[in-house]
């Protein structure tokens, strides 16, 4: 195998400062939006005492499951000993790092009191799944950081396997703390269920693979560089998998639903009720975010095309947001029921009367912030890969272990 | 004050009563220690010798009154809370606080129709307070669960983990709030027992107070002469969710 | 708590820098309001120079205390600082104490530290409307 050897990303300085000023923007726009809702309050927002986590939470919890997957590429590499990964290492953590800010960004600004932050980080009630991930999410940016240094720097480089193996296990427990985040809800009938934290481990793997797909095509595109046609064919087939994994553990977790009869009538809501929830499930989810890029994924010629591949990625991104929608927003619509066997007549507060879904609209404020968060991500990773050596200089087949090149899938 | 020194004598005379009655029981079977906890002194902390809870009988919940909600807006001030300037009538509804509702329930089978008003629990187990990151969410040793707002970020994880909707979160700006109720935008709130009535030795709930037809009865469940341990004592009594196993200091009967 | 460190080192350095030796001799601009019930007092619930520097960890003291704990006296309480040290207006109504100029705006803003409690607590000692 030739030496890999990684450059800064070079594309003339007009166009880098031109996407910089479109992402920054766009960060800005929502930065605002933040502030605006933290100065009037959360009544300017779609969300009420009913759907008390919106549109937000949707991108911000999408970001932070997205981050863990996308450090998915350099463990491949490293833990699994794939050597055509190897190159993507450093990509893989760059973007886990600055996926993770943004959506944390997202989250803390939605916060009532995002001038508390020092409490979150300093009080602690260690039976909350969510003062772990607090935890969580902070030993991830030192870890990969770290895991980061060991791939640049020689000197490091004796403890690049350890470290890798920590930041493989530690994206593990991280996105099943956030899938827990909804798991443990006992009180909702859309969550309840353990299955929860498996299904958000896959659903990590495929989003995240699926943005480094985009952020990789785009950068390689714009100065230049070559991808070969062995690495792009592991590549799609390792979304494939990833994809038809979601697709797996969505399907058992409706069935395990399905069968127990206190669950019928969220299924109901969600499978055939729900409206635009319901939409959003059937179309958004499934057909978008999973059939579809499968059916590209395996197509014969269609699955040879970078830009049919950066168009499955694409849907895998929008399906996946669609499928937060569902759980997240579509979770809390779903009224409580707290008298099993009896019909909610009237109330003084909302308790889902006839049956009648939580309402919720989004408000641009909120979507305007959680973009914002996703513009972060990818601002932050231009800056990187144009600041520091984060790109392979060539992926071309040539360029890679040709014996690695000859095993096809993964 | 005036209000306050009453409320000391009444429970004073209850004690008096008590510790004869203990006495009196002492000469029969020496030795059996008659449960009967000494009013609190203002410099002591809450104990767990105390648990309050309520027990309410959805038989005498009378369809269309709302003087419990109305009680209990006034008491903690819920209806200072002004509607933002240029805010949706519709949707301000659905984000403006609500400590105590009325919920009205038909049978699926039968058609009976049931009405009762609907708060926080007070769980043995509150799962508010497992899901809190920063412990703002809290059980208080006498069974009273609450939010200390100091601590509080405004996540509302605990209104995703509540099976009762007890919680309410504070949209906007609040003008003005009465000073034993502190609100402000962005905290996380819910039904406290008027936690500042027990702690300044008062017994009583205002919704319990405003209750025409008896349904709400409260006190400390662990004093087995208390009004409301006899009642749950005598009538058949569930809780709401009982299958979460949160052992509730809300009971219901007539449900 | 570590914002109060914080907080209070903030304090300490602005004393340094902007006179606190000013504050300390001749009170800070408009520190007690005439007409309160503090003006006719010798000092605070404990003597004037202890109040100045460690009122706040009084409060946060006490909050604890009243929120957790269920302890509701008086001496340390923030309800009694704003019945003892609120003014009047003309008319006899209540003003804010957080009203410019007001007891606890005054030397906030002097050393510019901002001012947390009144976001969710009363400024005034009991607002008419509100129940018993």
């Amino acid at each position: 195998m030739k030496k890999i050897h990684f450059r800064e990303w070079t594309v003339p300085s007009p166009r880098y400062w031109g996407v910089f000023a479109v992402l920054a923007a766009i960060v800005g726009v929502g930065l605002i939006s933040a502030l605006y809702m933290e100065h009037e309050g959360h009544w300017v927002t779609g969300m009420n005492n009913q759907i008390v986590w919106g549109m937000p939470h949707v991108f911000a919890v999408f970001l932070i499951v997205a981050a863990s997957g996308a450090l998915n590429v350099a463990t491949i590499g490293t833990v699994f000993g794939k050597k055509p990964y190897k190159p993507l290492g450093r990509l893989s953590g760059l973007l886990a790092i600055a996926l993770l800010a943004g959506g944390l960004m997202v989250l803390v600004l939605d916060l009532g009191r995002a001038d508390r932050l020092m409490v979150a980080m300093t009080t602690y009630n260690f039976k909350s799944i969510f003062a772990w991930n607090i935890i969580l999410y902070n030993g991830f940016f030192v870890i990969v950081a770290a895991y980061l240094y060991t791939m640049m720097e020689p000197k490091a480089k004796k403890y690049y396997f350890s470290v890798g193996v920590l930041g493989g296990i530690w994206r593990l427990i991280l996105t099943t703390g956030t899938g827990s985040i909804f798991g443990f809800l006992v009180a909702r009938m859309a969550y309840d269920t353990a299955i929860l934290a498996p299904l958000f481990i896959v659903m990590s793997f495929a989003f995240g693979l699926a943005i480094f797909l985009l952020f990789l095509f785009f950068a390689f595109d714009q100065d230049g560089r070559e991808i070969g046609g062995k690495l792009l064919f592991r590549l799609k087939n390792t979304l494939g998998v990833f994809v038809a994994g979601v697709a797996l553990l969505l399907l058992i977790y409706h069935l395990t639903k399905l069968y127990g009869t206190k669950y019928h009538g969220v299924e109901a809501f969600i499978l055939r009720d729900g409206g635009v929830y319901t939409v959003l499930f059937w179309v958004g989810q499934v057909v978008v975010g999973l059939l579809l890029p499968i059916a590209i994924i395996i197509h014969p010629t269609l699955s040879r095309s970078k830009g049919w591949i950066a168009g499955a990625s694409a849907m895998v991104v929008l399906g996946g947001l669609a499928a937060m929608y569902v759980i997240i927003i579509g979770g809390q619509a779903y009224p409580i029921e707290m008298f099993p066997g009896k019909t909610v007549i009237a109330s003084g507060f909302f308790d889902g009367v006839h049956g009648q879904p939580n309402y919720y609209a989004p408000s641009l404020p909120e979507i305007l912030l959680g973009i914002g968060g996703f513009a972060l991500a990818i601002l932050a990773t231009t800056i990187g890969v144009r600041m520091l050596k984060f790109l392979p200089a060539d992926l071309s087949d040539e360029a890679l272990d040709p014996h690695a090149g000859l095993k096809t899938g993964n | 004050m005036s209000s306050n020194n009453e409320s000391i004598d009444r429970k004073r005379r209850s004690f008096l009563g008590k510790a004869g009655a203990a006495v009196a029981t002492t000469v029969v079977a020496p030795g059996v220690v008659l449960h009967a906890a000494a009013p609190r002194s203002p410099e002591q902390p809450v104990t767990d010798a105390v648990r309050w809870g309520m027990l309410i009988d959805a038989n005498k919940c009378a369809s269309g009154c709302s003087d419990c909600v109305q009680a209990c807006e006034e008491e903690n001030g819920l209806n200072l809370v002004q509607m933002p300037e240029g805010a949706d009538p519709e949707e301000w509804a659905r984000q403006r606080p609500r400590w105590i509702r009325q919920i009205q329930l038909q049978d699926n089978l039968t058609g009976q129709v049931t009405t009762l008003p609907m708060m926080c629990q007070h769980c043995e187990e509150p799962p508010c307070a497992d899901v809190c990151p920063t412990g703002a969410s809290f059980r208080r040793a006498d069974g009273i669960v609450m939010v200390d707002r100091h601590i509080c970020i405004g996540c509302r994880y605990c209104m995703m983990a509540c099976p009762y909707k007890a919680r309410s979160f504070i949209h906007e700006e609040v003008e003005e709030k009465p000073t034993h109720t502190p609100r402000g935008k962005g905290c996380v709130e819910s039904c406290n027992f008027c936690v500042h009535r027990l702690d300044n030795g008062r017994t009583t709930t205002a919704c319990q107070d405003a209750c025409r037809h008896q349904a709400i009865v409260f006190g400390d469940l662990k004093d087995k002469n208390s009004p409301v341990a006899k009642a749950l004592e005598s009538v058949k009594s569930r809780q709401i969710r009982a299958d979460l196993q949160l052992n509730t200091g809300v009971r219901y009967s007539g449900v | 708590m570590s914002s109060t460190v914080v907080r209070s080192l903030c304090l300490a350095a602005l004393f340094a820098l902007i006179g606190g030796p000013v504050v300390a001799a001749e009170g800070a601009p408009g520190a007690i309001v005439p007409g309160s019930k503090a003006a006719g007092l010798d000092h605070c619930v404990e003597p004037t120079p202890y109040m100045r520097r460690h009122h706040m960890e009084l409060i946060l003291h006490q909050r604890d205390k009243t929120v957790h704990q269920g302890i509701r006296t008086k001496k340390y309480s923030l309800a009694n600082c704003i019945d003892c040290h609120v003014g009047h207006d003309a008319g006899g109504k209540a003003v804010p104490v957080n009203a410019e100029g007001q007891f606890c705006d005054s030397c906030h803003d002097f050393v510019g530290q901002s001012l947390d409690c009144f976001e969710c607590h009363a400024t005034t000692p009991t607002p008419a409307s509100a129940g018993k």
